[in-house]
């Protein structure tokens, strides 16, 4: 790896693992008197906070850097991680540089949280939105917009500033530009996998949950430059895709156990919030218009977002057989609900389009992971020997 | 502990009831052979009301469900459906209905038939969603989606109401083009007026579980009543139903009877029941003459104890109400512990039961800040047990009958010292503080 690769990754490594948000800090340091909004994945229209002068900040979870003291005595067994985990970080004042906590219905366990938030953090704006399931509606859209629109007013009561239609539209256009940076880093990685390391793309991107996207944009366009330039030679890999981690995050190691293994990741739906759209949300116009009807026509697909004219088990497919890979692997976080129902269905179409695929789970506080390398490794093999 | 007395009340209501529900299987197997067009339905905040006016038979994978726990056959379907993949952790109430489908089990042995419409009514419940895309997708029927906003604002919204009514308008519209019928605004606007009679009636059951001794168990002997509230709500049947209940309970009320001989614990219930093990579960709480005088579980259908009736006047924007506000599932978190608190309140109770149930996790993610709200906030004795609603592998017995004992002793000795206090007085704030209200101002609902 280039040593500019290597350092720009390291950095990023480096603000991720703070789990002070050292980042957060040190804007609100330099913005004296502007907030800062946390949001639990997956997706948020953090236009809406960065319009309204405010620094959105992506929370997915601890990893294995917080031990859980008062988490589990609120959320006992059979709950995912990431919902202790941010609690826990909440309680133990971790989150104390945010102002406010964002939530969206993606599952019962990350609803319950965001009212658990609020009961055992008062004083903390706590908003949870409803994001339309039922987009073949008529009134989805307007319903959608009128959702933005009450969690606009109650940011522009928090932050004491008007949200105005121009600043929207400016914040559209940045965040435009980094989901398009993002797009080109992983059409590179799809193009050369050889080249471009998961990991490594997987902080680039992820070191944007602490930053202004603005400053995002510009490592990311860092990334890009030195990543182009790296050299490596193919080995014998097997081209995957990823699936099923759209929430909570796997331990970074795994992820570099995967490729190490002999995996090319081709896609992945790791930190999905940040590449929610498929294209530009237009930059002009009615911007609230603009970013409800692409949630709701123009979105990827996820485990969390319904869209019964287009079924993600087939999308999965789809988007497999367009990029050319030979399978699919699962990473579903431990009691991850809806990423173990939608398994069902992708492994019944999986098994009648004749790609294969491997299930792991794992969890946010992973020690050794001897037994998930040893599945990959004997997955691998199988699809290269047989 | 004394003996177990048997708990059970047997009365018109119970033969009627299960009359009530027969009927229905047979009217289910006559829409497998042509009869009536069959549609759907979750029960959480259902809209029965819709399907009334196309004369449409409301299935509900729920109650077939707990049919089968009930029965003790929900093992093979669910040991079924994880071999099609299912996790061990998915909602076993799922994982029982595509089992039972896929083997072809139902649990009366009558045929139930491929509905016109898998309508996924999402109030609440994510899982739901994933539900009946699956039940859709195994029985190869139509799915639609109605997209139910959950209650995060203090009142329900304009907005809300409007995105609701405009979805049940697109889904008669869908209807009629499935089954071939006309929607029949008339009888939809009975409907909703059978509705809030039965509504009317079951209210002022619940009611009567505010006298002491209470005439009837508000968790084991409201689930009795529970299938005809969600199948026959909006019909003729279902009034005459709920009016001969409130009518027996009644008189039995004014005879001063109660479940035992004598009433000596009165519980809060919060959870879903353990329907593979009904019957021990219950005689658990027989065991210390222990009565639910009120429970959360038995508002999932709707929440009518304090005062929401369907209108037969603006049908449309009540059902929409209905779903947005007035059933415990799509009511947020904290409002749930409102309810809680004012079932101790104003129902007289000496304590809270929750009951965990693993394959739930809209009941139970979060019941520990529950029973901490509960315990170390209010001062009001808590307990909390864990099983599970359908698959059998998860009650362990031993261990909650001896928590059962524990906490009954506990209160017993409590009484026994004079510090067990019943109702308003069972709240009694944690030592030391200054008590954060539940909800928030902005959340506060409850009228
Ligand atoms: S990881 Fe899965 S279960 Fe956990 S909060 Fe996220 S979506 Fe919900
Ligand atoms: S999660 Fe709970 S409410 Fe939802 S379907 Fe399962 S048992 Fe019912």
């Amino acid at each position: 790896m280039p040593a500019a690769t290597e350092s720009l990754v390291e950095r990023c490594r480096e603000i991720v693992e703070d789990l002070s948000l050292g980042e957060v800090r040190r804007w609100k340091e330099a913005h004296p008197g502007a907030r800062a909004i946390g949001y639990f994945p997956v997706y948020a229209p953090v236009e809406l906070i960065h319009a309204a002068g405010m620094l959105p900040v992506g929370l997915n979870g601890a990893g294995d850097r917080l031990d859980l003291q008062y988490a589990d005595a609120r959320f006992g067994s059979f709950i995912c991680s990431i919902v202790k985990t941010t609690l826990e970080m909440g309680l133990t004042g971790l989150l104390d540089p945010l102002d406010g906590m964002l939530f969206s219905g993606i599952c019962d366990s990350a609803r319950n949280l965001a009212f658990v938030f609020e009961r055992n953090l008062p004083g903390k704006y706590v908003d949870f939105l409803h994001l339309p399931q039922n987009p073949s509606s008529a009134a989805s859209t307007e319903f959608l917009k009128g959702e933005y629109r009450r969690m606009g007013d109650a940011l522009e009561k928090l932050g004491g500033r008007k949200l105005d239609d121009d600043a929207l539209r400016a914040s559209i256009a940045v965040y435009n530009e980094n989901r398009k940076l993002l797009r080109d880093l992983y059409g590179l990685r799809a193009a050369s996998p050889h080249q471009v390391r998961t990991s490594d793309i997987y902080l680039l991107q992820r070191a944007g949950n602490f930053l202004p996207v603005e400053t995002h944009n510009e490592l990311l366009r860092e990334g890009l430059g030195s990543l182009a330039d790296g050299e490596a030679k193919p080995r014998d890999s097997v081209r995957i895709v990823i699936e099923g981690a759209f929430c909570e995050q796997p331990p970074l190691d795994l992820i570099r156990l995967i490729e190490d293994a002999g995996c090319y990741v081709l896609d992945d739906d790791f930190l999905l919030g940040r590449r929610w759209f498929t294209g530009d949300v237009p930059a002009y116009g009615d911007p609230l218009e603009s970013l409800a009807s692409c949630y709701l026509n123009h979105s990827v697909y996820s485990s969390v977002r319904h869209d019964f004219r287009n079924r993600r088990h087939k999308l999965l497919v789809e988007k497999t057989q367009r990029l050319g890979a030979q399978a699919v692997l699962f990473l579903i976080a431990k009691f991850c609900e809806p990423a173990y129902f939608d398994y069902v269905l992708f492994k019944r179409e999986l098994e009648a389009a004749a790609i294969p695929h491997l299930l792991l789970e794992f969890e946010e506080k992973a020690f050794t992971f001897d037994r998930l390398r040893t599945e990959v490794e004997t997955f691998v093999e199988s699809l290269l020997f047989d | 502990m004394g003996e177990t007395q048997a708990s059970e009340y047997r009365g018109d209501i119970h033969r009627q009831q299960r009359d009530l529900m027969l009927r229905w299987y047979q009217r289910l197997e006559e829409s497998a052979h042509g009869g009536p067009p069959a549609v759907s339905l979750m029960i959480s905040g259902n809209c029965v009301e819709l399907l009334e006016a196309f004369g449409a038979v409301p299935l509900y994978p729920e109650v077939n469900a707990l049919q089968l726990a009930i029965r003790h056959q929900s093992l093979d379907p669910i040991l079924a459906a994880e071999e099609l993949g299912y996790a061990a952790d998915n909602c076993a109430y799922v994982k029982a209905d595509i089992g039972a489908l896929v083997k072809g089990i139902t649990p009366t042995g009558t045929e139930l038939p491929v509905p016109k419409l898998v309508l996924c009514n999402f109030v609440g419940c994510n899982t739901y969603v994933k539900w009946f895309e699956h039940a859709a997708e195994f029985q190869n029927a139509p799915l639609a989606m109605l997209d139910v906003p959950f209650l995060r604002t203090a009142e329900p919204r304009a907005e809300d109401v409007a995105y609701i009514v405009c979805q049940l308008k697109e889904i008669v519209k869908q209807l009629e083009e499935l089954t071939g019928r006309r929607f029949d605004y008339d009888r939809f606007r009975e409907a909703v007026r059978c509705s809030a009679r039965v509504e009317e009636a079951w209210s002022r059951i619940k009611h009567l579980a505010r006298r002491t001794p209470t005439p009837f168990d508000a968790y084991f002997d409201a689930i009795t009543l529970m299938g005809p509230l969600y199948v026959y709500r909006g019909s003729p049947e279902g009034v005459e139903f709920f009016e001969l209940a409130l009518r027996e309970l009644q008189e039995k009320a004014e005879r001063g009877e109660g479940i035992y001989d004598q009433e000596r614990f009165r519980v809060v219930m919060e959870g879903p029941p353990p329907y593979p093990f009904f019957r021990t579960f219950r005689d658990m709480f027989a065991a210390w003459k222990a009565t639910a005088v009120a429970s959360t579980y038995s508002t999932v259908g709707g929440l009518w104890e304090f005062g929401f009736r369907h209108d037969p006047d603006h049908p449309f924007e009540s059902l929409a109400m209905h779903m947005l506000a007035h059933n415990v599932t799509n009511r947020n978190y904290l409002q749930r512990y409102d309810q809680i608190r004012r079932y101790v309140e104003e129902w007289d109770a000496d304590a809270v039961v929750i009951h965990f149930v693993k394959s739930c996790r809209l009941f139970s993610a979060g019941q520990g800040d529950m029973r901490g709200y509960f315990t170390q906030q209010l001062g009001v004795p808590t307990l909390y047990v864990e099983s599970d609603l359908e698959d059998p592998r998860y009650f362990s017995e031993a261990q909650i009958r001896n928590r059962m004992d524990a906490f009954f002793e506990a209160l017993e000795h409590a009484r026994s010292t004079g510090t067990l206090h019943r109702g308003v007085a069972a709240i009694r704030h944690a030592p030391g503080g200054e008590i954060a209200p539940a909800a928030s101002d902005r959340l506060k609902i409850l009228q």
